[in-house]
């Protein structure tokens, strides 16, 4: 494969990094030149990592070496495809989530805006350097700083609850850091290397007990993030954060770059075909299945509406991790795509909780009778991401089930596509009657009759994220070219072409 | 010219030393200059020094000219350069810190303070750089007896504990004594490299094996190793901010840096691994130090209290490296001398700072914190996050070190130490950050309005406390990235070449 | 077995002292006590040091002879000297220690009026500390 050394993927980490500090230096004082930085960063962050996708369409990798630690220990950022899926995804919802919060925190005259904007370009920082990370040291250290980055933002409310919620993440998250560390270490000390490789480089390198031990750790540590039953506690507590943290939790960074991490063990530091030969795929894949079905019932049952879109985003996560333990084409490209189709629906569904929360202030689903009427565009955009996490065409939403289902046909698993159908229906379950509150019932006395929106900086964004749910699902090579990116993801790690 | 930077590092701030009390009688301000003045000497020395261990390799300054193994020498190799950089570093900064500190809490001791403040590093550079080891028990008297001095003149219970340390820490001394004397009658010689050579022929001998244990049970006192600590808590935590933050960082790294020396260089790695069970002992108290200091560390209130005993369990991780005895976790070892020097000088320095500023050390009293003192709570943060084992920070890569070389030695117990105390350190400073960030002084913050929290006034602590605050943090971040050019210039030729 | 022990018996005496001093320092609760109980441990390990230095029969390693170099040198007449010159290093360090530990102990005594541990003990406690 061909290397091209290139220090824009360093350029792409920092520059939301400069950001962050520049938004630290000018505070409190000129909030319009603030949130400028934020939104400078995020396009221009957006525009070096679009700026590479031609360099990996042609099959080659972009590499820049940060600094060497040790022989086979480096910090290192390599642009593959995969990597470059997840960078398009972050840098690109950045941008939305970036106006969006600028219209909560003003609408809602939030406190400690600046470390709320600073942490959030931190945040990306992070999330970038996992997207780029080109072997498991650099994934790890990216990883942990998000884990720190994230923490101001979940207890921004500074309550009681908020700082107990906070307390929550860091006992979980901080925990699955050290075992990361370890199996990393473990890693490190059996292959020699940490370099991910397409299609796994730990073949051979240890006894087949040891390295099913090292893959439950690896799984287990990225799966705290990634929010794998049972260690998806955190997640719906952490629900406490103001919207636009939630949204960037849930779709944009820290549950999607754990998805990502689990995606690297079992597709890059393991691959396809140990983990045949370990035969430790199909009871993970088990799990999982759990995960999925386990995690839409328990969406029924809630009735806040944001920990209702928490656990539906626990369910979505782990068919993107069932997609991949599959380990066929098709289930593959379904999985891996859906982490961005997963991302741009989700982001919408929150956008929307949080406009009603600014507009109406609800929070619970009961309380959405007619307010519809009251807000067209926020309803429309919910019931766009709505459809589409329930796989109805034509959103983004139906394309990943649709290759996620004939996975489980190319992997002799009817079983499976049985868990796919089930957590589809139940997303019906679970979404539809918010829309049918919202737009069909008798509206409640407090709800304006009449078009009132939420400010709209906040309105903008959550329509475009909806409409790009439905261009992506008719077009799903549009703009930035997610499939065609999955497809060559898809035919490195299996080797062909 | 290196060799006579090695016999600068000693003299310069031991004659120095004894002009404190004299320029301190005809000015009593032109101490805190003079000292710094004084203390950048050893800096630059050791940096010729390790510079010419670089570039030429290991050698030796022999003292009035007398040849070893007869006269005292100056043994300088890569370990010894590595480690007078970090305490003539150390004690330049908290040197440079400490000038308001103690004017607030000493006014009328500056200048015995400044005294002894020299005498003390002269002390630990000494043990440092000396090749023989009798002198290196002069200079632990040097260092200890200064260290006594400095602690008694603290708070309230200092006195107390100061006389507690005096008891314990001559037990100590009398007992690494002890060790030469059996040393001597076996083998005649006193130089650490005329020892290295004569002692395989001996290592069966009880004599040796006696010397071995009191060289051990003493240093253990000296460095504070698990259950020899409980002088410490009370003498660190009682001692004066600028005291403190002097001895903590420094005065077990010594130890740990005797220890090292007394176990792979005068005794080779084959004695102290192999005929000696000593490794796996010293292993499992530096387990229980890790715990025990963390669970202490959780019952404390007083910040500084607290971090004495995160220090308990710190000299525990450098134990653990010692004790699996092997290239890489010795790495791990030596790189946490350095990086555990630096955190825990940031650490303390913060502490004096905010000491000073608001006059409290209890960790509820910490509100707005972040408001008041910006600068100073960045660094805390940044350091707090080291002690978690947080990337890039240079926490993180000697825990790095010290796992992989636990792995190597199949030692799973000690990895399950290491891992569990990151997230001992994770609860104890975040306990102080959210209370210093985050923690409303008001009622619950409201959600619909933020008017509610109070216009806190910037009360930064004053620069001669900030800069080298802000050094050192700056330092645990850059330590942290460029600890691979750290490793492979300096670090892996001081490893024992037997591993 | 007796024999062993009578013809080693200033190593034996200098276990004994060291014994008496470590019960002191750990057993004793007065501070002065403490203090004299360290000083009798220094002083064993000292008599442990000289006793190894000497020799029946030798003398002071100082040469007669006028130092013309045409004596053979009997090696066994002679004591070595390194063993008592280095207890004057540490014999200075242990005045030192007690020196530095005295003041520490007028420091306490005029803090607490009095030497007894218990005593300060139970007068911080009172105070609050």
């Amino acid at each position: 494969m061909d290397v091209v050394y290139s220090s824009r993927p360093l350029w792409a980490v920092l520059v939301s990094m400069i950001a962050a500090f520049l938004i630290l230096a000018t505070g409190e004082k000129n909030r319009n030149l603030r949130e400028s930085w934020t939104i400078i960063a995020g396009l221009a962050k957006f525009l070096i990592v679009f700026s590479m996708v031609p360099v990996i369409m042609q099959g080659k990798v972009i590499e820049y070496t940060l600094i060497t630690f040790y022989p086979g220990l480096l910090l290192q950022f390599r642009i593959d495809a995969f990597g470059m899926m997840f960078g398009l995804i972050a840098s690109s919802l950045w941008i939305a989530t970036s106006f969006y919060s600028i219209g909560y925190v003003r609408a809602l005259n939030e406190h400690a805006q600046t470390r709320y904007f600073f942490a959030f370009a931190m945040c990306l920082t992070s999330t970038i350097g996992i997207a780029f990370s080109a072997n498991l040291l650099t994934f790890l250290v990216f990883y942990e700083m998000l884990t720190v980055a994230t923490y101001p933002l979940v207890i921004h409310k500074e309550s009681r609850e908020a700082i107990i919620a906070g307390r929550k993440y860091f006992a979980y998250t901080l925990t699955a850091g050290c075992v990361l560390l370890f199996a990393i270490a473990m890693v490190y000390y059996q292959a020699g290397t940490l370099d991910f490789k397409a299609g796994g480089f730990l073949a051979g390198s240890g006894s087949d007990g040891l390295l099913i031990f090292l893959f439950v750790l690896l799984i287990c540590g990225f799966g705290v993030k990634a929010g794998i039953m049972p260690l998806h506690e955190w997640l719906p507590t952490a629900m406490i954060a103001p919207t636009p943290v939630s949204a960037l939790l849930h779709a944009v960074a820290v549950v999607t770059a754990g998805v990502f991490g689990c995606l690297r063990v079992i597709l890059y530091v393991f691959g396809p075909v140990l983990l045949h030969d370990l035969g430790i795929w199909l009871i993970m894949a088990y799990i999982i299945s759990f995960t999925v079905v386990g995690a839409g019932f328990l969406a029924v049952g809630q009735d806040h509406l944001k920990r209702r879109l928490a656990f539906s985003t626990i369910n979505n996560l782990a068919m993107i991790i069932l997609g991949a333990i599959l380990l066929t084409r098709s289930s593959m490209t379904g999985g891996i795509i859906h982490m961005a189709n997963h991302a741009f629906m989700k982001i919408t569904l929150f956008f929307c909780a949080g406009a009603i929360h600014v507009k109406a202030h609800k929070d619970y689903v009961s309380q959405l009778d007619g307010l519809g009427r009251q807000m067209p565009l926020t309803f429309g955009a919910f019931a766009i991401g709505a459809i589409g996490l329930s796989g109805i065409p034509p959103v983004n939403g139906f394309i990943s089930k649709w290759y996620l289902c004939l996975g489980t046909f190319e992997a002799n698993q009817i079983i499976f596509l049985l868990v796919f159908l089930t957590s589809s229906t139940l997303d019906i379950v679970f979404f539809f009657p918010v829309i049918y509150k919202g737009f069909f019932k008798k509206p409640l006395d407090d709800v304006t009759p009449h078009f009132d929106e939420a400010p709209m900086m906040m309105v903008i964004p959550l329509t475009i994220t909806a409409l790009l749910s439905i261009i992506f699902g008719i077009a799903p090579d549009a703009f930035v070219r997610f499939f065609s990116i999955t497809t060559l993801a898809v035919q490195n790690i299996l080797g062909i072409g | 010219m290196a060799e006579q930077f090695a016999a600068l590092i000693i003299v310069v701030p031991l004659i120095c030393s004894f002009l404190v009390p004299v320029i301190g009688w005809w000015k009593k301000k032109l101490c805190y200059p003079w000292v710094v003045a004084v203390l950048v000497i050893p800096v630059i020395a050791a940096l010729g020094v390790l510079n010419a261990v670089m570039t030429t390799g290991k050698f030796s300054y022999r003292l009035g000219g007398w040849a070893p193994p007869w006269g005292i020498e100056y043994a300088l190799d890569y370990l010894s350069a590595f480690v007078l950089l970090i305490v003539s570093v150390i004690s330049l900064i908290v040197a440079i810190h400490s000038k308001k500190s103690v004017e607030e809490e000493l006014p009328e001791k500056t200048v015995p303070f400044y005294t002894l403040y020299l005498l003390l590093v002269t002390g630990l550079l000494g043990i440092v750089i000396t090749g023989d080891v009798f002198n290196l028990f002069v200079f632990l008297e040097i260092s200890s007896l200064s260290c006594y001095g400095l602690i008694a003149i603290g708070e309230e219970g200092a006195p107390i504990a100061a006389f507690n340390y005096v008891i314990l820490g001559t037990i100590g001394a009398c007992f690494y004594l002890l060790g030469i004397g059996y040393l001597y009658i076996a083998t005649g010689s006193l130089n650490m490299a005329d020892l290295s050579g004569i002692l395989p022929n001996l290592y069966h001998s009880k004599v040796i094996l006696v010397a071995f244990a009191f060289f051990t049970v003493g240093i253990m006192i000296k460095g504070a190793l698990f259950p020899l600590h409980i002088w410490m808590p009370d003498a660190y935590s009682t001692a004066p901010s600028s005291v403190s933050a002097l001895i903590a960082p420094l005065m077990t790294k010594v130890a740990a840096y005797v220890m090292i020396r007394i176990m792979f260089t005068i005794f080779q790695p084959h004695f102290s691994v192999e005929i000696v069970p000593v490794m796996p002992i010293l292993g499992w108290l530096a387990v229980f130090a890790i715990f025990v200091g963390g669970i202490k560390a959780l019952a404390q209130t007083d910040i500084k209290r607290m971090l004495v005993y995160i220090l308990v369990a710190e000299v525990g991780y450098i134990v653990i490296g010692v004790s699996v005895a092997n290239q890489i976790g010795l790495t791990g070892a030596i790189l946490h001398i350095m990086n555990d020097a630096a955190m825990m000088a940031c650490m303390f320095l913060v502490v004096g700072a905010v000491f000073y500023k608001t006059g409290t050390r209890n960790i509820y009293e910490m509100h707005y914190l972040n408001k008041k003192m910006p600068f100073t709570m960045a660094a805390f943060t940044i350091t707090a996050l080291s002690f978690c084992g947080i990337p890039p920070t240079c926490g993180f890569f000697s825990k790095w070190y010290l796992i992989l070389g636990t792995i190597d030695a199949g030692q799973w117990v000690y990895a399950a130490a290491l891992l569990g105390s990151s997230l001992i350190n994770a609860v104890l400073f975040f306990r102080v950050i959210e209370c210093a960030y985050f923690k409303p002084m008001q009622p619950a913050y409201a959600n619909d309005g933020g008017e509610t929290h109070l216009e806190i006034q910037r009360d930064e602590a004053p620069l001669s406390m900030l800069v080298p605050i802000i050094i050192m943090a700056a330092g645990v971040i850059l330590l942290g990235l460029f600890s691979g050019n750290i490793i492979s210039s300096i670090i892996q030729f001081a490893v024992p070449a037997s591993f | 077995m007796l024999d062993y022990i009578i013809s080693k018996y200033n190593f034996w005496m200098y276990i004994v002292l060291m014994m008496i001093g470590l019960y002191a320092m750990v057993g004793k609760r007065n501070f002065v006590k403490k203090l004299i109980g360290m000083n009798i441990f220094q002083s064993a390990i000292i008599l442990f040091y000289v006793s190894t230095g000497v020799k029946a029969g030798a003398t002071v390693p100082i040469l007669s002879g006028h130092g013309h170099g045409h004596e053979v040198i009997e090696v066994a007449k002679y004591l070595n000297p390194l063993p008592h010159v280095l207890m004057l290093t540490a014999i200075v360090v242990s005045i030192a220690t007690t020196g530095v530990a005295l003041a520490i102990l007028i420091l306490i005594y005029r803090r607490y009026n009095t030497l007894e541990e218990d005593e300060i003990l139970k007068i911080r406690k009172d105070a609050g500390v």
